[in-house]
């Protein structure tokens, strides 16, 4: 924080991108220009979150209410959000990842279609944490996005016909697709998960007419492979040839994990992708000595031919399960006096890192909830100052009070960013764990002694809170503390109001100022997708969201799981009760002002 | 509440006969397959005979949910082949116990009995891995705590699932020499060694207990749903009975047994007292 002097007039870049023409340089900050659509899962390219539509505001969200429900007929996790685009809203299921599309011009919105795959089963047992599906991407009349089973898909947008099919993963390796596409220009861009298998991280681009495979950059191995060019690779720390492979010994990094399951966004005018890579695995930290490359690690390739032009990595040799897949947030903001084309990212190992988009130039990284692995983050050298003491690994025995968790201090769940208020708003897990041997384990006819990290929750009690953040000077704003890690993504809109939704199933809207609870709403299952907002054919602002528990927590949640009598792991002890407020189901909720705005 | 041994009813053509309903990794020799060639196929039949029932099974790989969604689901009663004392789980006592063995062979004459032998720090050794969040198979750990990590070959427990017997592929980089030497558990060893081309010397690890929290003989029982302890007892009785047929199922598949009682161990995978 100590070198933050200002902050410019921060006009997101997503402006620039979104098809948004704000007033540069105007002195107080106001709503840009929206067209009220949703096309991607991030809005724009910059994964703002943000909506510029200003008829919810601080003053009336108090008479917020349902517009309109529709049950997918789907129990697993509604991770990601629906898509508005004209008249239609998409909406994509888990696993068995059915399309609807509804028509917002008529009464009860009917569906225009409904697109059934054909998905293979057997990526049930293969997906790590539930069937979820982090949603579709549309661009130039084609819907895109990724079946569980490893394939990617383009539809018509306007009859839901299939364009294209394309097996991009395969699922005997381990290897899944809950993710969301990126499309950018004439490129479909995908990645894989499965960190869980040991398989080796990829993206691939895609040819958004054909479907055609055009490149695969992946996340660990040779230049050749990793696509680190002469000339175009230039990382700002690491110097050197073959990183991704010199950082593991021998051929660990054959498997070495680092999937791509996130979000990704785009920057037009470097004409660069970033996305997070996840945990290193399948092998433990004291089997792998060494920095694990590009595991745990921001990616900056270009779109056409995947070329890596920069790589960051948050956490070197990671120990905790600290994947950074989770969403970069790209706004301009002045660090040290200096204007720059900043991204901004929450880890889960807890730490919100500003930097350099341009360069991979780490700026400021500060905690944005309780972290004690290690003390700081080293600006100079990119490295984080390792707290020893809670390193873990079979010779460590038991490890207390570990902060944060393998769930990070946030997850999948995506954060919103305002231009308005300047602030980046936060769905956040506040809990540490502890490390110890577990009792016997069996897969695939092996036995094995495993770990067990039980959870509990970190100061002040509550497990999770909704926080806005000032990323600029590494400060928390506000709060609202929640009972449960908060689990859904965040919105932010142009009237001031920001939006979540809550594991235990509340819809809640925020005044994005003060944090003051202006609405809140029961939806009828805890909620792990991300609210947005569109302008309805009538010219009214709506919000909608998925209601749908599940995701890594409907593993952790004892009886939530309606189907399950026996169960699959004791009831969460860190959420006992967690089952008296929700239990499975996915609905799909608009809420609106009605006649009273 | 759970009725574990599921009469058919009228319509049948026996109305006496009933089923064991057996969850079952359709593609894990030795352990099982759809054509039931595994000992757990095997051993499934003969408890079935023994208790007048069909065997039925329900196929699921043995992977992250296999409990969930076989035994917790109620879709099958029994899963032929699990740890002794593992959670979610009610285990009968164990039928055998095997430990994790160093693997070569024999034409290599290598010797090696101990992870402290030094000639491991310069030979290239096949382990089977886990996956993250902390698990792995011990003898990866007892390697690395011996500073053996970077002539280590990994081999996914998980493997291909479109090949056969993924989890076997360690074994074959024996014969094929892609690796001089594998720590796997002993009942894959065992059983594969018995039918590859080459000769393999097949040699339980040691030391027997790696201090602090090393084991590498496991018991192995069946496992039926917690509080059906009505089945377990029906199981423990055939278990009994038929110990002798039991043994020469194991020695048949080659799997190398390790002497009861254990050695300071517990069924709940701690150290005794």
């Amino acid at each position: 924080m100590k070198s933050i002097s200002g902050l410019s007039v921060a006009l997101a870049a997503a402006l620039s991108f979104g098809g948004g023409n704000a007033a540069k340089g105007q002195s107080q900050p106001s709503a840009p220009h929206d067209d009220g659509q949703w096309t991607m899962p991030g809005k724009d390219y910059a994964s703002t979150r943000f909506s510029g539509l200003t008829q919810i505001t601080a003053g009336n969200a108090k008479r917020l209410r349902p517009m309109w429900s529709f049950s997918t007929g789907v129990l697993g996790g509604h991770e990601g959000q629906p898509l508005v685009v004209g008249n239609t809203m998409y909406v994509v299921t888990p696993y068995p990842n059915v399309v609807y599309a509804f028509d917002l011009t008529k009464e009860g919105y009917p569906l225009r279609w409904k697109y059934r795959p054909d998905v293979n089963g057997a990526a049930i047992g293969i997906a790590c944490c539930d069937v979820v599906n982090r949603g579709a991407f549309y661009a130039n009349g084609r819907l895109f996005y990724n079946l569980l089973d490893g394939h990617t898909v383009a539809l018509d947008a306007a009859t839901g016909k299939e364009i294209w099919k394309t097996k991009v993963a395969d699922l005997n390796r381990g290897e899944t697709t809950p993710m969301a596409p990126l499309v950018v220009k004439d490129r479909v861009i995908v990645g894989t998960s499965g960190g869980e298998f040991g398989v080796r991280g990829w993206v691939k681009g895609l040819d958004v007419r054909t479907g055609n495979l055009v490149w695969t950059g992946y996340s660990t191995g040779p230049d050749a492979e990793v696509l680190a060019k002469p000339g175009t690779f230039k990382p700002y720390y690491e110097k050197g040839t073959d990183l991704a492979q010199n950082s593991w010994p021998g051929d660990t990094w054959k498997n070495g994990g680092a999937p791509v399951w996130g979000w990704m966004s785009y920057d037009a005018e470097l004409d660069l992708i970033y996305y997070g890579t996840g945990n290193p695995a399948p092998w433990n930290t004291e089997q792998r000595p060494g920095e694990n490359r590009w595991a745990t690690s921001v990616m900056a390739r270009r779109p056409q031919d995947g070329a890596l032009r920069w790589a960051y990595q948050f956490t070197p040799a990671d120990n905790w399960d600290f994947d950074s897949t989770q969403e970069m947030i790209l706004t301009d903001l002045t660090v040290k006096g200096k204007p720059r084309k900043a991204l901004v990212h929450f880890d889960k190992n807890g730490f919100v890192y500003t930097m350099d988009r341009a360069t991979g130039e780490l700026l400021l990284a500060e905690p944005y909830v309780q972290v004690n692995w290690a003390r700081r983050i080293d600006l100079e050298t990119g490295k984080p100052e390792v707290d020893s003491s809670k390193t873990t690994g079979a010779s460590k025995g038991t490890v207390k009070d570990i902060c944060p968790t393998l769930e990070g201090g946030k997850n999948q769940q995506p954060a919103a960013f305002s231009p308005i208020t300047r602030l980046f708003y936060v769905s956040t897990s506040n809990m540490c764990m502890d490390y110890s041997v577990a009792n016997v384990s069996y897969i695939a006819g092996t036995p094995y002694i495993g770990a067990a990290t039980p959870y509990k929750a970190g100061p002040g009690g509550n497990l999770g809170a909704f926080i806005a953040y000032d990323a600029a000077r590494g400060k928390k704003v506000w709060e609202i503390k929640e009972p449960y890690p908060v689990w859904s993504g965040a919105l932010a809109t142009g009237g001031g109001v920001v939006f979540y939704g809550t594991l235990d199933g509340w819809f809640k809207a925020a005044d994005a100022r003060s944090g003051k609870l202006l609405y809140k709403f029961k939806v009828g299952s805890g909620v792990i997708g991300n609210p947005i907002s569109f302008k309805g054919p009538d010219g009214k602002q709506y919000i909608a969201l998925y209601a749908g528990f599940g995701g890594d927590w409907g593993l952790l949640s004892g009886d939530v799981r309606s189907d399950d009598p026996d169960d699959i792991r004791p009831p969460a002890s860190f959420m006992p009760d967690i089952a008296r407020h929700t239990s499975q189901g996915g609905i799909v909720w608009v809420f609106g002002l009605g006649d009273s705005q | 509440m759970v009725i574990s041994l599921v009469l058919l009813g009228c319509s049948a053509s026996n109305p006496k006969q009933q089923e064991l309903r057996v969850c079952s990794d359709p593609n894990n020799l030795p352990f099982s397959n759809r054509a039931g060639e595994g000992l757990e196929n095997h051993l499934a039949q003969l408890i079935g005979r023994e208790l007048g029932a069909n065997v039925k099974y329900t196929w699921w790989p043995q992977r992250r949910g296999f409990i969930r969604s076989t035994l917790a689901a109620d879709s099958c009663d029994v899963i032929m082949g699990i740890p002794t004392g593992s959670e979610r789980v009610l285990t009968t006592r164990p039928y055998y116990r095997s430990s994790y063995v160093f693997v070569s062979r024999k034409d290599r004459h290598l010797g090696i009995k101990s992870f402290d032998d030094p000639a491991l720090k310069k030979l290239k050794i096949g382990v089977q891995l886990v996956g993250d969040d902390y698990n792995n198979t011990p003898p990866v750990h007892a390697l690395s705590r011996r500073g053996i990590v970077g002539n280590l070959e990994g081999f996914s427990v998980y493997g291909d699932y479109s090949q056969a017997n993924p989890p076997a592929r360690i074994i074959d980089a024996v014969v094929s020499g892609a690796v001089d030497i594998a720590v796997a558990w002993g009942p894959l060893a065992g059983y594969f060694a018995k039918r590859s081309g080459a000769q393999l010397d097949v040699v339980p690890v040691s030391p027997a207990y790696d201090p602090p929290g090393l084991r590498f003989a496991f018991d192995i029982s069946l496992g039926v749903r917690p509080g059906d302890q009505k089945l377990e007892q029906r199981l423990e009785a055939v278990l009994e009975r038929r110990r002798s047929g039991i043994d020469s199922l194991l020695t048949g598949f080659g799997f190398p047994l390790s002497q009861s009682p254990d050695s300071g161990w517990n069924g709940r995978g701690q150290p005794a007292s």
